[in-house]
């Protein structure tokens, strides 16, 4: 997802027109088309993943909260691609060449002055600006979606949009900025194609650093162990991991940025084959581990170990052959029911176990490139996890104590009790006592 | 008049009302209810962890009838949501006062 082609990363060579002379090059204005159109393509099967995030966060909480997760959901949409446009996206890619930080300056278009020149279309690697933007935008609203779902239930609506502000309008592009935007963590030869630990660990750990502060629901750890709270429907649950699967043939194929020769279309096919086998494997590993573990295969795990593998296969959905998607993603598929067993021991309340499958095998995912991908190596993959981690911990944290201290976080525990739909909003999502 | 209440599994209430409809009673009334008895609850797991539901879904089945429909309908209940298994339910019996039908307001067994 690196914006700069030129820049000098392995996953820009791919990317870059280096067709092989065996085929024709398309004309300027072709590739110009067909590269924009990729991006407007995926850009909005990724923007679909928020109904995935609503929908597998609905069918997780109990039915008292519903509304108020469907609430979160869609304003926290709306709010990351505003504030993305005001501040966040010249944040990220104004950066200077191995910078740390862009310029805070409203972005627009340049597609209109491009057009009334004649223009120049260059090698077949150039897209309409306004594509390129609603791609990278798309993206912004995934991370907070991460965030809604392990601190649901009991977070109030005010403090939590708070704090998606500052999550889309600074962190999310700071980080992102460091690899995407050309900066210092792409200069020291980090590897992240479409997102592991730049979209998924930032959303994981901006909700581990929440859930740390918020605490856990009333009631759900107790001293003779942890209370489960099952959820309300298990098929709107399943629905939503659906999405999230569909959307991120998005997510990943799109985040290869270029369509305009065979080379990448081969690419982007490859693309797509890896992202389903990896979330094949972490569904089937989740499945075993779950029957080993537990006695009784465990849907929701299971639908965690989808979205694992998803995560894994993220950082590099390129060079893996499908053999070795389906192991990246397994091995997600094992980790998500083992973390999800340790947050649990730990007293950290995980509503939709958004931790297991985005931080977790977000970092897994991260780690795992240097294995198919000889252009990386394991030292700067862990420079990029532990520096992106750091910065996300103590940047979330110094902004949830600040909400917490201004304007408070939690629900009490009465309005808790009797659920954020009537105490928040004075509404119920199944308001009718008997179809009418 | 006698009123019936009985306590049965979900998926017998099909049967239930079959035999029940044969004996000639033209009306019962049903409500999901949940409940236990020597049953007890039983274990569910989410997420892991064991839990345990104290509560079984049953259905509660409510029909007034006239005293010589009493027996044959208690009988009929009792073969088809009959399964030799725990949890099987039960059957009450109760006097009832009056009965009025609200569209006409025919009283006593003519209401029912």
């Amino acid at each position: 997802m690196l914006k700069l082609l030129s820049k000098s990363l392995p996953l820009a060579l791919v990317g870059t027109a280096m067709a092989s002379p065996a085929f024709a090059a398309v004309d300027g204005e072709t590739a110009f088309i067909f590269n924009t159109l990729l991006f407007l393509v995926m850009g909005f099967l990724v923007m679909w993943m928020a109904a995935g995030f609503a929908m597998l966060e609905s069918g997780m909480v109990r039915s008292k909260n519903v509304a108020t997760i469907c609430v979160k959901n869609i304003t926290l949409f709306a709010i990351a691609g505003i504030v993305f446009y005001l501040v966040g996206y010249q944040l990220m890619y104004s950066v200077s060449e191995g910078g740390y930080l862009g310029s805070l300056s409203i972005w627009s278009p340049d597609d209109t002055a491009f057009l009334s020149e004649t223009p120049e279309f260059g090698e077949n690697d150039t897209y309409a600006a306004g594509s390129d933007w609603f791609f990278q935008m798309v993206f912004v609203a995934t991370a907070a979606s991460i965030v809604s779902g392990t601190l649901a239930e009991r977070i109030k609506l005010w403090p939590f949009l708070a704090f998606v502000v500052v999550l889309s309008a600074f962190i999310y592009p700071i980080q992102g900025s460091w690899q995407w935007g050309g900066g210092w963590l792409a200069e020291a030869g980090f590897s992240d194609f479409a997102g592991s630990t730049l979209v998924h660990s930032v959303g994981g750990w901006a909700a581990l650093v929440g859930a740390l502060i918020l605490g856990a629901r009333t009631g759900r750890f107790t001293s003779s162990g942890s209370v489960p709270m099952p959820g309300s429907s298990m098929p709107l649950a399943t629905l939503g991991t659906f999405i999230l699967w569909l959307g991120w043939f998005g997510f990943n194929g799109g985040s290869q940025l270029a369509l305009a020769s065979a080379e990448n279309a081969v690419a982007i096919s490859q693309i797509f084959i890896n992202t389903n086998m990896a979330a094949a494997g972490g569904v089937v590993a989740a499945l075993v581990v779950t029957q080993i573990f537990f006695g009784k295969v465990d849907l929701t795990i299971v639908l965690n170990g989808a979205i694992g593998g998803l995560v894994s296969i993220t950082a590099e959905p390129l060079t893996p052959t499908g053999i070795e998607a389906i192991l990246i993603g397994g091995v997600g598929g094992i980790l998500v029911p083992i973390a999800v067993i340790a947050l649990d021991k730990l007293k950290i309340d995980d509503v939709v176990g958004a931790i297991p499958a985005h931080l977790v095998c977000g970092i897994w995912g991260t780690l795992a490139v240097p294995l198919t991908n000889s252009g990386t190596s394991f030292g700067s993959q862990l420079l990029g996890v532990a520096a992106i981690g750091a910065f996300v911990v103590v940047s979330s944290a110094v902004v949830w104590l600040i909400i917490k201290a201004v304007i408070g976080l939690r629900a009490s525990e009465e309005d808790e009790l009797a659920g954020l739909d009537k105490s928040e909003l004075g509404m119920e999502a199944y308001p009718e006592f008997t179809n009418a | 008049m006698k009123m019936i209440i009985a306590i049965i599994k979900p998926f017998k209430l099909d049967a239930v009302r079959e035999a029940i409809t044969a004996t000639g009673v033209e009306g019962l009334t049903v409500s999901e209810a949940k409940g236990f008895g020597r049953q007890k609850g039983q274990t569910e797991i989410y997420r892991g962890a064991e839990y345990s539901v104290n509560f079984l879904p049953k259905i509660r089945l409510e029909l007034v009838l006239s005293d010589d429909q009493v027996e044959p309908v208690c009988e009929a209940i009792l073969s088809a949501a009959k399964t030799d298994k725990i949890g099987d339910g039960k059957i009450f019996v109760i006097p009832v006062d009056a009965a009025t039908r609200i569209r006409t307001g025919e009283t006593g067994d003519a209401a029912l």
